[in-house]
C-alpha cells in the first residue's frame, strides 16, 4: 500500500473523503472486520442450530466418558475402561515418538545423502542423485502403502521369525521384538547416574574447549563422553547389586495356535505400522532434506576448503569444522519447515492404523459424534507443535547466525 | 651444525618419472572418479553392490518375470511354486477404471475432450518462445474451467439435457487427481496473490488476518483439513444447503495451498527491488495498476519454479482424499484389489509400482521444467 | 445439479443463507424428481457397484423401492457413497434424504443423534474370520491373537468387551477403510478379522483364496441393521417404514415381481390392502393408494431381494437364519396393512 502513503504526502487540499488514502484504508479494513464477523456469525449460528437439531451436546465434557476400544500401541497406561481423553493423550504421544524419532533418522540419512551427493566419487553421487529423484517424487502415502503393505508380506509370518544379533531381536510380522530393560526398586541409582553422566560430560566438553584456547591441546572430548554416558550407568548397576533386568520376549512354539509365536507383552515390541510409518516418513523427509543439505554445503564458498587445505587440514575435518558450521546458516530455515512437514505427515498414520492424534481422534469422533470438538483438538495441537518447533528451531539458528565484529 | 660444506654434484642422469596419470578416456574418468584412492574404491565397490541388490530384484520382478497379457488371475499365479513377476495384464484390464473411474462409458469421450484440451493449452503455455502467452493464459485459468466443469459434469438448460450429467461419484482415478490438483492449483493462484499483498499490507486488521490465515493453514495437515471439509463443513451450513463431496474437498484443498501459494508470491514480492514501487509510483500509478502492471508480473515470474514445486506437493497430497473415502489415482487402485478376477499376491506389489510409475513420470517432469524455467529466467534479477 | 449448485456455491461462499423453504423431505424430494441415498463404499451383497458404476445390494434395493414407493418408477433413485464417519452427517445435513447403509441401530443414535430407524432389513451380529489352516472351531480359543477391524463402528467396542469378558489377552488393529484391513488381514498382519458376519462374507470374496478362510460359528453381539432417516419428519419416516414392512408382507403373502400383476386379481383381502386395489392406504402418507404394487413390481419382495443379493446362490452364500420370516423361524415380523 506504498502507492496510498506516497499519496497522503501530496494530497491536494480539497480531495474529497473517498480519495483520501487513509480514509479509504480506514474504510476496507472496517469492510473486512465486518465481513469477518459476518461469516463468523453466521457460521457459529449455523452450527449451533444444526447441533441442537441433531441433539449432539458441544463441549468437553464426553472427554470423562469411558472409551472402551483398545489402542494397540500406548506409552502411558491405558485400557479399554480409561477415558476419551487418556486415549487422545495416547494418540499425542504417539505421534510425538513418530515424530521424534522421524526427525532424527532424517536428519541423518538426510546428510549423508546429501554430502553424499556431492562426493568425488561417481558411483555414490549417483546413487544418491536416484535416491532423492526417486523418493521425493512419489506420493508419501503411496511409499507408507509399500513400507505396510509390500513389506509386510516378505517377512515371517506371526508364527514365525527371523533372528539377528545374536539372538536378541527378532523380527516377524508382528513387528521387531527385543529384550525389554525392567526396572526394579533401587534402579533410581542408574538414572541418577545417566544424569550425573550428562553433566559431566557438559562439564568436560567446557574444560576441554578452554584448555584447547588456553594451550591448543585437544582432548578426545567425545570418547571420554562416550565412556561417561555408558560407564557411569554400568557403575551404578553394578553398585547397586543389579537392580535391573532384562525381559526376553518368549516364543512359543507349542500350545493353542494363537498362543503360538511371540507372547502378548512379553520383551520390547515395535509394532510393524510405526516401523512402516517412521520408516517411510524418514526415507521421504531425507531427500528433501539432502537436497537442502547439498544447496547449503555448495553456498559455502570454495575460497574457504581452499583455506582449509592449504592450512593441511585433512578432509574430513575440514567438512566438519569449516564447512559444515558454515553451511549450517543456510540450512537450518529450510530444515526447520522440513521438520514441521514431518510432524504434520505424521497424521497419515491414520492410513495403516498406527494409533497417533488423527487416528484415535477419528475413533473417537465416530464414537461420540463431537466433530468440532476433536476437530479443534487436532488443529490446536499441531498448530502449537508447529509454533513450539519453529520457535525452538529459531532459537538455534540465532545461535548459529554469524555473529558480526 | 657444520663449516663443512656439502656439495652435491648429479653425475648421473636421474630416472625418468612415469607419465602421469592419464585423466582422460574411459580409464582415466573411472581412475579419477571411482578409484582415486583406496577408500573411495571401497565406496565405489560398495556403491555397485547396493545398486545391484536393489535394481537387479526390481528388474527382474518388473519386467523378466513379468506377466503381460492374461484374461484373469490365473495368469498371475505361480505355476509350481515358480517365482512370478509384475502381473501388467491386470493393469491393462484395469487401464479405463485407473484414468477415468467408474465415469459412464459412453460418456468418456467427455473426459478425453477435457484431457486433450488441457494439454492443448498448457503445452503452448509452457513453451516460452510461443506468442500470445496472455491469450493463452486467460484461456486455459477462466474459459477452459468452464468448459470442463460443464462438460464434466453435464449441462441441463430447461428440461433439455444437452449433456447428461455425471455424477462426481462416479469420477474417479487420474481424472479426480488431476480435477483436484488443476482446480487447487488454479483458484489458490489469485487467493495466494491476495494473501500475500495482504501479509505485505500497511493496513494492520488486514495484515493481521493474512498472517492468521497463511500461518493457520501452513500449521496444520492436509488430511485434518479434508476431515474437517467431509465432517465439519456441512455443519456450518444452513440447513438445506448441501455441497457436493468433490466440491467440499475442492475447498479445503484450494485454501490450505492458497496458504503455501502467498508465501511463495511473497517471496518473489519481496525479490522485487523498491525501484520499481518508487518508479511506479512515481508514474502516478494507483495501487492496483501499479501492482497489475509493473510489480506482479515481475514477481510472478520469479516464483514460477516456486508455483510449479507447489504445484508437484499438491499433486502428491491429492492421494490423501483416499482416507476420506474418496477415489484419486491411488485409491482407484487400492479398491481394484478387491476384485476376486484378479486377486494374487503380486497384485498390490504391481498396483503400487504402477501408481509409483504414474505419479513419478508426472512429478519428475514437472520438476525438470522448474529447473527449466528457473535456469531460463535466470536474467538481470539475480545480483 | 451442474447449474442447480452455482448459485448454492456462490450463496455459501459469501455467508449468505440460501431461504431454505422448510418443505418436507417428500415434497423436496418430489420436487428434485429422484431420492438421494446414502450407501456404503462398496460392500458386495448390500451396496456395491460394478465396474460400469450401477449400484446393487439390499441395501440398494431398499433405496430403490423407497424411489418406487413415491414415484412409481424404481430408478428415480441417486446414490451417495459415505464412509462411516461421514454418514451421519450426511444424512442430517440434508445431502442424502435416506441412509441404507448397513448401519446398526442403537439406542444412542436413535436417541442422541437426531435419526430414526425405520425398521431392520438385516438382522446381523458380529463374528469372526480366520484361516483355516490354524484349526480353529470357537472364538474363545482366541487368546493371544491379533485381531484387524475398522475403526468407527461398534464392532471395534464389541470386541474389546468380548475379549475383556472372556479375559483373553489380544491386540487390535483398527484401519480406517475396510480395503485396508482386508489387505492386511490377506498379508497375514492379523490372525482374526472381525466386523459384522455379513461383512465377513462380503469380504471374504476379496481375499486372494476366499477358500482358505472360514466363520467362526460364534457371533458376538446384535447388530440389526436398517434403513435410517432424519428425526423430525413424521411423514418420511412413515414412507421409509412402510416400504420396508411392504417388502416383507409381500413375501409373506407370496406376492413377487413376476406375479404381482397377476396377483392384483386376488380374492385376499390382505394382498388387495397391499396392492392398493382396496382401501385407500397410501394417501395419507403422501403416496399413491398402489404404492405397495410399485414397490414390488420394482424390486420384488424382501425374499427375492435377499436370495439375489446375499442368498445362498450368490457367491455371498448366506442362509436365510434369522433373516427368514416369523412364520418360518426367523425374526421378520411385519405390521399388517390394515
Amino acid at each position: 500500500m506504498s502507492s496510498e502513503t506516497q499519496d497522503a504526502a501530496v494530497k491536494p487540499a480539497r480531495a474529497s473523503l473517498m480519495n483520501d488514502p487513509q480514509v479509504r484504508g480506514l474504510f476496507y479494513q472496517v469492510l473486512l472486520v465486518l465481513v469477518l464477523v459476518f461469516l463468523g456469525w453466521q457460521i457459529v449460528s449455523n452450527t449451533m442450530a444444526n447441533l441442537e437439531r441433531q441433539n449432539i451436546a458441544s463441549g468437553f465434557g464426553f472427554m470423562e466418558n469411558t472409551a472402551g476400544f483398545g489402542i494397540i500401541q500406548a506409552l502411558v497406561d491405558y485400557s479399554e475402561t480409561s477415558s476419551y481423553g487418556q486415549a487422545l493423550l495416547v494418540g499425542f504421544f504417539n505421534t510425538l515418538l513418530v515424530a521424534v524419532i522421524g526427525i532424527f533418522l532424517a536428519t541423518i540419512i538426510g546428510f549423508v545423502v546429501g554430502i553424499a551427493r556431492l562426493s568425488n566419487n561417481w558411483v555414490i553421487s549417483k546413487i544418491a542423485y536416484c535416491y532423492i529423484e526417486l523418493v521425493r517424487n512419489i506420493p508419501l502415502l503411496l511409499q507408507i502403502f509399500f513400507w505396510y503393505f509390500a513389506v509386510l508380506r516378505a517377512v515371517p509370518g506371526k508364527r514365525d521369525k527371523w533372528s539377528f544379533l545374536f539372538d536378541t531381536f527378532h523380527l516377524n510380522i508382528a513387528g521387531l521384538r527385543g529384550p525389554k530393560p525392567v526396572f526394579e526398586p533401587g534402579s533410581g541409582a542408574i538414572g541418577y547416574a545417566v544424569i550425573a553422566a550428562i553433566i559431566g560430560m557438559v562439564v568436560l566438553s567446557r574444560w576441554a574447549r578452554k584448555r584447547q584456547e588456553a594451550t591448543g591441546r585437544q582432548f578426545p572430548v567425545f570418547w571420554s563422553s562416550l565412556g561417561l554416558l555408558i560407564g557411569l550407568p554400568m557403575l551404578a548397576y553394578l553398585l547397586t547389586g543389579m537392580p535391573m533386568h532384562f525381559d526376553l520376549p518368549i516364543f512359543n512354539e507349542t500350545g493353542p495356535v494363537f498362543s503360538r509365536g511371540f507372547e502378548l507383552g512379553t520383551g520390547f515390541n515395535v509394532i510393524p505400522e510405526f516401523l512402516a510409518l517412521t520408516l517411510a516418513l524418514a526415507i521421504y523427509t531425507a531427500s528433501f532434506i539432502a537436497e537442502i543439505v547439498r544447496a547449503g554445503i555448495q553456498a559455502v564458498s570454495h575460497g574457504q576448503t581452499e583455506a582449509a587445505s592449504a592450512l593441511g587440514i585433512r578432509p574430513g575435518h575440514t567438512l566438519r569444522l569449516v564447512v559444515i558450521p558454515q553451511a549450517m546458516r543456510v540450512i537450518i530455515p529450510p530444515l526447520t519447515s522440513q521438520y514441521l512437514n514431518l510432524t504434520k505427515n505424521s497424521s497419515l498414520a491414520v492410513a495403516i492404523a498406527f494409533p497417533d492424534l488423527v487416528s484415535v481422534g477419528g475413533t473417537v469422533l465416530n464414537q461420540t459424534g463431537q466433530a468440532i470438538e476433536i476437530i479443534g483438538i487436532w488443529m490446536a495441537v499441531y498448530l502449537s507443535l508447529s509454533l513450539l518447533t519453529s520457535s525452538f528451531m529459531n532459537w538455534y539458528n540465532q545461535r548459529m547466525a554469524l555473529v558480526e565484529r | 651444525m657444520a663449516n663443512a660444506e656439502v656439495f652435491q654434484v648429479r653425475t648421473v642422469e636421474a630416472p625418468q618419472l612415469p607419465a602421469p596419470v592419464s585423466t582422460s578416456g574411459v580409464i582415466g574418468w573411472m581412475r579419477l572418479n571411482l578409484f582415486s584412492s583406496i577408500g573411495n574404491t571401497i565406496l565405489t565397490v560398495v556403491g555397485i553392490l547396493i545398486a545391484y541388490s536393489l535394481l537387479a530384484p526390481l528388474i527382474q520382478f518388473a519386467l523378466i518375470d513379468a506377466v503381460w497379457v492374461g484374461e484373469d488371475r490365473t495368469a498371475c499365479l505361480a505355476q509350481d511354486g515358480g517365482h512370478i513377476g509384475a502381473c501388467w495384464a491386470y493393469v491393462g484390464d484395469y487401464l479405463p477404471q485407473f484414468i477415468y473411474g467408474r465415469y459412464p462409458t459412453e460418456e468418456i469421450w467427455r473426459v478425453n475432450v477435457v484431457y486433450a484440451l488441457f494439454a492443448l493449452l498448457l503445452v503452448p503455455m509452457m513453451i516460452p518462445a510461443v506468442p500470445f502467452k496472455g491469450t493463452n493464459a486467460l484461456l486455459l485459468l477462466v474459459v477452459f474451467p468452464i468448459v470442463a466443469y460443464f462438460l464434466l459434469t453435464g449441462l441441463v438448460i430447461g428440461d433439455e439435457e444437452i449433456l447428461p450429467i455425471v455424477e462426481t461419484a462416479q469420477w474417479g482415478g487420474l481424472l479426480v487427481t488431476l480435477v483436484i490438483a488443476v482446480t487447487g492449483i488454479t483458484a489458490s493462484l489469485p487467493l495466494g496473490v491476495a494473501f500475500a499483498l495482504g501479509r505485505r499490507s500497511k493496513m494492520p486488521i488486514i495484515k493481521f488476518v493474512s498472517v492468521v490465515f497463511i500461518e493457520f493453514w501452513r500449521g496444520v495437515p492436509l488430511i485434518t483439513v479434508l476431515f474437517m471439509s467431509s465432517v465439519m463443513l456441512p455443519l456450518f451450513l444452513p440447513e438445506g444447503v448441501t455441497f457436493d463431496k468433490l466440491l467440499r474437498v475442492l475447498v479445503g484443498v484450494t485454501l490450505f495451498s492458497a496458504a503455501y501459494m502467498a508465501e511463495v508470491v511473497r517471496g518473489g514480492l519481496q525479490a522485487i527491488p523498491k525501484g520499481q514501487y518508487e518508479g511506479a509510483m512515481a508514474l502516478g500509478l494507483r495501487f492496483w495498476p501499479m501492482m497489475y502492471l509493473i510489480i506482479l508480473p515481475q514477481a510472478l515470474k520469479l516464483v514460477i519454479p516456486g508455483i510449479v514445486n507447489t504445484f508437484i506437493g499438491l499433486f502428491k497430497d491429492t492421494t490423501l482424499v483416499l482416507i476420506v473415502g474418496m477415489f484419486d489415482l491411488l485409491g482407484q487402485i487400492q479398491s481394484s484389489f478387491s476384485d476376486p478376477t484378479w486377486s494374487t499376491p503380486v497384485q498390490g506389489h504391481t498396483g503400487y509400482l504402477f501408481a509409483a510409475l504414474v505419479f513419478w513420470v508426472f512429478c519428475f517432469s514437472m520438476s525438470r521444467y522448474s529447473i527449466f524455467i528457473e535456469n531460463k529466467l535466470h536474467t538481470g534479477h539475480k545480483r | 445439479m451442474s447449474i442447480k449448485i452455482l448459485p448454492l456455491v456462490l450463496g455459501a461462499a459469501m455467508g449468505v443463507a440460501a431461504t431454505a423453504a422448510h418443505a418436507t423431505t417428500l415434497e423436496d424430494v418430489k420436487a428434485k424428481g429422484f431420492i438421494q441415498c446414502g450407501v456404503s463404499q462398496g460392500l458386495p451383497g448390500f451396496s456395491n457397484p460394478d465396474a460400469e458404476g450401477t449400484w446393487s445390494g439390499i441395501d440398494v434395493d431398499f433405496c430403490k423401492a423407497m424411489a418406487a414407493a413415491v414415484f412409481g418408477d424404481g430408478s428415480a433413485v441417486k446414490f451417495t457413497p459415505l464412509s462411516a464417519k461421514e454418514r451421519f452427517t450426511a444424512l442430517s445435513s440434508g445431502e442424502i434424504d435416506v441412509l441404507s447403509r448397513n448401519t446398526t441401530w442403537t439406542m444412542t443414535r436413535d436417541t442422541q443423534l437426531g435419526l430414526n430407524f425405520a425398521g431392520v432389513n438385516y438382522y446381523d451380529g458380529q463374528g469372526f474370520m480366520v484361516r483355516k489352516d490354524l484349526g480353529v472351531t470357537s472364538a474363545l480359543e482366541m487368546s493371544g491373537a491379533s485381531v484387524c477391524t475398522n475403526t468407527g463402528t461398534t464392532t471395534e467396542l464389541n470386541v474389546a468387551d468380548y475379549f475383556r469378558a472372556n479375559n483373553m489377552p489380544y491386540e487390535i488393529v483398527a484401519f480406517e477403510k475396510a480395503d485396508e484391513v482386508v489387505q492386511a488381514y490377506d498379508a497375514g498382519r492379523c490372525d482374526v478379522y472381525t466386523t459384522d458376519a455379513s461383512g465377513l462374507y462380503a469380504q471374504r470374496l476379496k481375499l486372494t483364496n476366499p477358500g482358505d478362510h472360514m466363520v467362526l460359528p460364534e457371533i458376538i453381539s446384535k447388530e440389526p441393521l436398517g434403513p435410517v432417516v432424519r428425526q423430525g419428519d413424521d411423514e418420511w419416516f412413515n414412507i421409509a417404514k412402510w416400504t420396508l414392512n411392504v417388502m416383507i408382507n409381500a413375501e409373506e403373502l407370496g406376492v413377487t415381481m413376476a406375479n404381482v400383476d397377476d396377483m392384483k386379481s386376488s380374492d385376499n383381502p390382505s394382498i388387495k390392502r397391499l396392492l392398493g386395489v382396496e382401501g385407500a392406504y397410501g394417501e395419507p402418507i403422501g403416496l399413491s393408494n398402489d404404492f405397495g404394487y410399485s414397490i414390488v413390481k420394482a424390486v420384488g419382495n424382501y425374499g427375492e431381494s435377499f436370495d439375489a443379493n446375499v442368498g445362498p446362490d450368490t457367491p455371498l452364500g448366506i442362509a436365510r437364519g434369522v433373516n427368514a420370516l416369523w412364520s418360518q423361524g426367523g425374526f421378520l415380523y411385519a405390521p399388517p396393512v390394515r
